[in-house]
């Protein structure tokens, strides 16, 4: 086994902050295994309070949406504004919906 | 969209302060800019715990001992950081390690200088770390995405780096005669070397105008270089010590402190490899890394047993 | 039951921690990779930090004693003058002006660092003794040496699971891992029996209920190490003889070096603030 091209694969890390809310994306780093990955994140990401909980993925096991496609796929929403609760025109008098 | 059009829309996103992500078009020269200027701040960040860490068993309380420890580590995680910044960029950290140990890559010459007493501490802390601060905060508004979300978590991280520095600079200064000595010696040596960090005058520095015009850097290398100094001489007053400098002198009709100029034929040679420690400071990174590998390959075995073991 | 029992089972605890973060902190930038190099910092720091709780509750349990019972507590006389000229003692005091004949750290701390598989070998024997000790210490009368014990737990707990873990890597690793962390398990064992003799210090903090009976861990402990070796797929180690001396003064050639590096400041400019 040769050492040069044998990198320890890279991981994406995704820290809970507190309870209640999402995991969100935190950064990524290396290591061996998930087990490691997971000691990894704790012992980098989380030195000052930053987490509860952590998650890892291997970061070629991401798959994400075409950049090239960003248009098609996210400018359609932007005349749906009905969606959304302000779009909606009731009398001030009206206090609780 | 033809090559043309995809670099306008790409300039224009830029123009626009738009973030520019890993998946995104860029030309070639902004990404080679990119990982140039991303792993050469990582490198900066690992060679950069050396000459702190010389100090780590040596440091004269259980207090500064624990705050040093946890200050160099810091630097180890933003160069972590960094690498994965620039990996975003389709190169592999072993690769960036590579060229750092070959010579191939530079880190930030400030390191070549030893660390040869204890003020060493403070003034790194508070000079090199404050420039280096000076330095990267515009660079959390860099237009490569993970760049600057990289250096938003350094520098939040740094806050306490230079206060840290600073606070055992103010304890020698009060102290008593021979640590106030320590620690005009030591501003006396590092100042020069700090403000090079800014990096050549803009008249000579070959990168800046299309690095800024791409808003990879913000601010050119004098600009910052006078601010640093136009803050620093105040501290330097605080502190009771006195100007490392003679030339130091307000210039009411610049608004700024005019300083003597830089030797620049030092600052060429450390960066080419003449520097006081250059060949220590590669060497140490070296050997870790050659120490290291039979470690890191011994964990990939592992993992790689256990997968099969669970395949089967 | 006296301060003086207190005092010294406290020192020997702090002792211990100081001098094995020490020697963890030595590794920060030479990792074999960033990731690891980060983690053993977390962990010398956990340490460092217990030190320092228990050196402060040393030397507050100094500056509370009559003078009359603290007249010739070191060998050290930088400190001794201190504390008869009524000074108030510090954590640094305790760390930085005692000579290696105060210490009463174990051998096995201060061995030398070596390479990784030597310096997973040391952690991987220490932090699982520290983890039964400070469980069975959480009991102590003494309820500042409980709240310390009960919080450093927690990170004792982290540490032997990355000991453990490197110890089961290496061994079932490669060849060349497999090897090196064999021969370190064996070179270190030696250095373990010490942990389960009780000194003099021990016993009496033991029959005050402050200290913990360490002669009856060694029984857990063994069968905990044995298990972990096992899974590594490693030999036990065994020594013909184990040896001691560490906590009664009586040290290997390197603590000598160790403090001289750690303490050369506060010798060389006495009596400054930093």
């Amino acid at each position: 086994m040769s050492n040069e091209n044998k990198e320890w694969p890279l991981w994406e890390v995704f820290i809970r902050s507190k309870a209640g809310l999402d995991h969100k994306h935190a950064g990524s780093l290396h290591a061996a295994d998930a087990q490691m990955a997971i000691e990894n994140a704790r012992d980098v990401y989380t030195r000052r309070m930053e987490g509860i909980s952590i998650w890892v993925v291997e970061s070629n096991h991401i798959h994400a949406s075409n950049p090239e496609e960003a248009a098609a796929f996210f400018d359609p929403a932007q005349d749906k504004i009905y969606r959304h609760p302000t779009f909606y025109n009731l009398p001030d008098e009206l206090k609780h919906m | 969209m033809t090559q043309v059009s995809f670099e306008a829309s790409f300039q224009k996103k830029i123009d626009e302060e738009i973030m520019i992500e890993p998946q995104d078009y860029m030309p070639d020269e902004y990404r080679k800019t990119l990982i140039r200027q991303i792993s050469q701040h990582a490198h900066s960040e690992i060679v950069g715990m050396l000459p702190e860490a010389n100090w780590i068993t040596r440091a004269p309380s259980l207090r500064r001992k624990a705050v040093l420890l946890a200050k160099v580590q810091d630097e180890g995680g933003h160069g972590l950081y960094l690498y994965s910044a620039a990996e975003t960029l389709g190169i592999t950290r072993d690769q960036m390690l590579h060229q750092l140990h070959t010579g191939a890559a530079k880190y930030s010459s400030i390191f070549n200088y030893p660390t040869i007493t204890w003020a060493d501490m403070g003034a790194i802390g508070w000079l090199v770390d404050g420039a280096a601060i000076m330095n990267q905060v515009p660079l959390c508004r860099t237009s490569y995405g993970p760049y600057a979300r990289a250096m938003v978590r350094v520098c939040k991280e740094e806050s306490f780096h230079q206060r840290q520095g600073y606070e055992i600079m103010l304890s020698l200064a009060k102290g008593t005669p021979v640590q106030k000595q320590m620690a005009q010696d030591a501003l006396n040596r590092w100042w020069a070397p700090a403000l090079m960090m800014f990096g050549p005058l803009d008249a000579v520095s070959p990168n800046t105008a299309k690095s800024m015009e791409w808003r990879i850097k913000r601010f050119t290398n004098d600009e910052l270089r006078q601010r640093f100094i136009d803050v620093t001489v105040e501290q330097i007053r605080i502190l009771g010590l006195e100007l490392p400098d003679a030339n130091i002198k307000w210039n009411e009709e610049r608004g700024h402190y005019d300083s003597s100029e830089l030797n620049w034929d030092e600052f060429w040679n450390v960066v080419k490899g003449n520097g006081p420690c250059n060949k220590e400071r590669l060497a140490t990174r070296v050997k870790a890394w050659e120490d290291g590998a039979w470690v890191r390959e011994a964990a990939s075995a592992y993992a790689e047993k256990r997968k099969t073991k669970k395949a089967a | 039951m006296s301060s003086i029992t207190t005092l010294k089972y406290t020192l020997q605890l702090a002792d211990n921690v100081l001098i094995m973060g020490q020697r963890l902190a030595a590794w920060c930038g030479k990792g074999p990779i960033l990731e690891q190099d980060i983690a053993l910092t977390n962990i010398s720091l956990d340490q460092i930090g217990q030190a320092r709780s228990l050196y402060q509750y040393a030397a507050l349990i100094i500056n509370n004693m009559p003078a009359a019972d603290k007249a010739h507590l070191f060998n050290a006389p930088l400190l001794q003058e201190k504390i008869n000229n009524q000074h108030t003692i510090t954590e640094d005091d305790l760390a930085y002006l005692r000579d290696a004949w105060d210490f009463r750290n174990c051998l096995l701390v201060e061995q030398e660092n070596g390479d990784w598989a030597y310096t997973v070998a040391r952690s991987f024997f220490f932090d699982r003794f520290q983890y039964l000790l400070f469980t069975a210490l959480q009991k102590s009368t003494d309820s500042t040496l409980a709240a310390i014990a009960e919080k450093s737990l927690k990170e004792v707990q982290y540490h032997i699971k990355w000991a453990s873990e490197w110890v089961i890597r290496l061994g079932d690793g490669t060849d060349i891992s497999k090897e090196k962390m064999q021969q370190a398990l064996q070179a270190r064992w030696e250095y373990t029996g010490e942990l389960f003799a009780m000194n003099a210090i021990e016993q009496a903090a033991m029959q005050a209920n402050i200290g913990v009976d360490v002669s009856s861990l060694q029984q857990a402990y063994q069968q905990q190490i044995e298990a972990i070796v096992n899974e590594a797929g490693l030999q036990m180690p065994t020594a013909a003889w184990m040896q001691t001396g560490g906590k009664n003064g009586v040290h290997t050639e390197h603590l000598g070096y160790m403090l001289a590096e750690m303490q050369y400041l506060q010798r060389a400019y006495p009596n400054m603030e930093w």
